[in-house]
């Protein structure tokens, strides 16, 4: 079977740290894979590998529809269409909406002159479109900072499918997000399963991750402890497995 | 390629507002510039009422028009390198080490073309050598610059041995006109560059692919950078256009005294500065505009001719800079906290 994304035995060492051992992990096209683990099980490590930001340790594969990858780079994850919304601010507070959703790929004329216009007009259609603000009070040119953070989640999201990513990963999007907050949040990312995307969603969270995901793989001190297809488990028999692997680092 | 655009049915209308709300966010999002120009009408005003015989007639803007750009031309340049959220503190020693390599080519070359050219290449050097020590060793600017300030003292005094240079041979020359000399023999010649160099400056900050970039790597590195922003080709960037136009000022300068002075640039340290955070820009970066400075630049002119006017000594000149420094970058950090 071709996936999306492979990984193969992929390992990762700062220093003297581990972060990830041996990981297999895979992405499948159209699919919503939620990544589980505790605070520093290498969920942001592996993430991190692939945008290309950090290099994984030598002996590991990594596949993209099925075709080799030798070297993941920020610039060759964007070109595959791989796009990160980041649990660290992934939007720039201080600048308008506009300049947030085309960051880094502004439109612009071969000698670099921003066409201002045609982004605050793309901008404008896909708040309405895609963002669900009808407040008059936000236009293109109001600053982010003013935006709640499920907002502000939404923003990063609508600009991920807006330039075409094929596979969205979203670090932690409802760290520090009210329970409100939070549904607008998982709701963006339905809309990305309806898209005809692929994502990875990591959260610790189970009952965030449940609901949105296809398949869950839990991440455990760097290893993948075992994966569940949504429909294969209930809830409750998952945060049984959980509880498990937390107490004694094992799934069985 | 299906983007999410195309698959849309229904185009976007804004919703029409009133002139009300109009204006309302359009003082909002102007608010800074708009406080800006009221303290410099404030300043003017009350200097016209303090000497209504000098401030009514022109030979004062005639005098203010030919000073202001020597430290404008640099702030507007320095409030990109403060957008970045860095900070440059050795362009004074930058000035006067762009004028030695200036004065050495002209004494053995005689000609005032070759040695702008010269001195502008040592500016763009220097520059660049203050982008790699903050970006590629990784020095906090605020140190960096501060070493490469004396540096460059230092490189100028062993060169010149503390002697100056006199220029008068630039009289008449393309140079000399072309700079420093007086537009239907009236307005000064930097005045014009000064607005020529505010203008380029707003179009790259603001319309231009490479403002773009300044202000997000400003704000947020971490993002600006995932985001696949440049950020150490924007910041080395901006600290070689600063070095250029710190070169290019003290150019400016000792064409107009038509004289070097080895200690070329000592006292512009803090009128640029203070220009720059007048006019709003943040010390934390992110923020800032070209406009603000410029006007700021402006007010702090007045200031510095309003301190002369009224008979104060230059002791006061630090004291005042001083003071605008630390109060509008503590006002500016506790408006936009209540602004949040
Ligand atoms: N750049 C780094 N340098 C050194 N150690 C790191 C670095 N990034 C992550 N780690 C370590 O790797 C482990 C996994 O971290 P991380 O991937 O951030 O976990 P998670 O996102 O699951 O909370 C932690 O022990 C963390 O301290
Ligand atoms: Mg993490």
């Amino acid at each position: 079977m071709e996936y999306l994304l492979q990984m193969v035995n992929i390992s990762k060492t700062f220093g003297e740290v581990k972060s990830l051992h041996n990981v297999n992990f895979e992405v499948g096209y159209n699919e919503v894979v939620g990544l589980l683990g505790d605070n520093g099980a290498g969920k942001s490590t592996l993430v991190k590998i692939i945008t290309g930001y950090h290099r994984p340790d030598p002996g590991g594969q990594i596949f993209w529809k099925g075709q080799p990858v030798d070297v993941m780079t920020v610039a060759k994850a964007r070109e595959l269409g791989i796009e990160v919304v980041y649990q660290e601010r992934a939007l720039a507070d201080q600048q308008s909406l506009w300049r947030n959703i085309f960051m880094g790929r502004e439109l612009s004329n071969r000698f670099g002159v921003l066409d201002v216009e045609g982004m605050r007009r793309e901008t404008a259609r896909l708040m309405q479109s895609h963002m669900g603000f009808t407040s008059k009070a936000i236009t293109p040119d109001s600053t982010v900072k003013t935006m709640s953070g499920g907002e502000r989640q939404g923003v990063a999201i609508v600009r991920a499918l807006y330039f075409q990513a094929e596979l969205i990963i979203l670090d932690e999007p409802t760290m520090g997000l009210s329970l409100s907050e939070t549904r607008k949040a998982l709701d963006f990312v339905n809309g990305i399963k309806e898209a005809s995307k692929s994502a990875i969603f990591i959260d610790h969270n189970i009952f965030h991750v449940y609901p949105v995901a296809d398949r869950i793989v839990v991440l455990d001190r760097g290893q993948v402890k075992g994966q569940f297809f949504k429909d294969q488990i209930t809830l409750d028999n998952l945060i049984a497995k959980l509880q498990h692997v937390a107490q004694t680092g094992r799934l069985e | 390629m299906n983007r999410v655009g195309e698959i849309e049915k229904f185009s976007a209308e804004i919703p029409s507002e009133t002139a009300r709300g109009k204006l309302s966010r359009f003082v909002r999002r102007y608010a800074m510039q708009i406080g800006i120009v009221l303290v410099g009408v404030l300043v003017w005003l009350l200097f016209l009422i303090g000497s209504p015989k000098t401030f009514l007639s022109f030979p004062i803007y005639a005098a203010y028009m030919s000073t202001t750009p020597f430290f404008a031309l640099m702030a507007l340049p320095l409030t990109l390198v403060i957008i970045t959220g860095e900070i440059d503190l050795s362009f004074p020693s930058i000035m006067a080490f762009g004028m030695t390599v200036y004065a050495l080519v002209l004494v053995s070359t005689g000609s005032h073309i070759l040695a702008f050219i010269a001195c502008m290449a040592a500016g763009l050097v220097a520059g660049l050598i203050n982008g790699v020590i903050v970006v590629r060793i990784g020095i906090p600017s605020l140190v960096a610059t501060i070493g490469t300030q004396f540096f460059w003292r230092g490189v100028v005094l062993v060169i010149t041995g503390g002697n100056g240079t006199g220029l008068t041979s630039a009289i008449g020359g393309v140079l000399h006109t072309g700079l420093v000399g007086r537009l239907f023999g009236l307005i000064p010649a930097q005045m014009i560059w000064t607005i020529i160099v505010a203008i380029l400056v707003w179009f790259f900050l603001n319309r231009h692919r490479f403002g773009a970039h300044v202000y997000l790597s400003g704000d947020n590195v971490e993002s600006a950078r995932l985001m696949g922003v440049n950020v150490p080709r924007v910041k080395t960037l901006v600290f070689a256009i600063m070095g250029v136009a710190a070169a290019f000022a003290g150019v400016v300068v000792s064409l107009e005294v038509l004289y070097f002075w080895p200690t070329l640039g000592e006292g512009y340290l803090l009128s640029t500065l203070s220009s720059v955070f007048l006019g709003g820009t943040s010390v934390f970066g992110g923020t800032g505009t070209v406009f603000g400075t410029l006007v700021a630049s402006f007010i702090i002119g007045a200031i510095n001719a309003g301190i002369v006017a009224a008979g104060l000594t230059g002791f006061w000149t630090q004291l005042i800079y001083g003071l605008i420094i630390v109060m509008s970058v503590s006002l500016q950090t506790v408006l936009s906290r209540r602004l949040r």
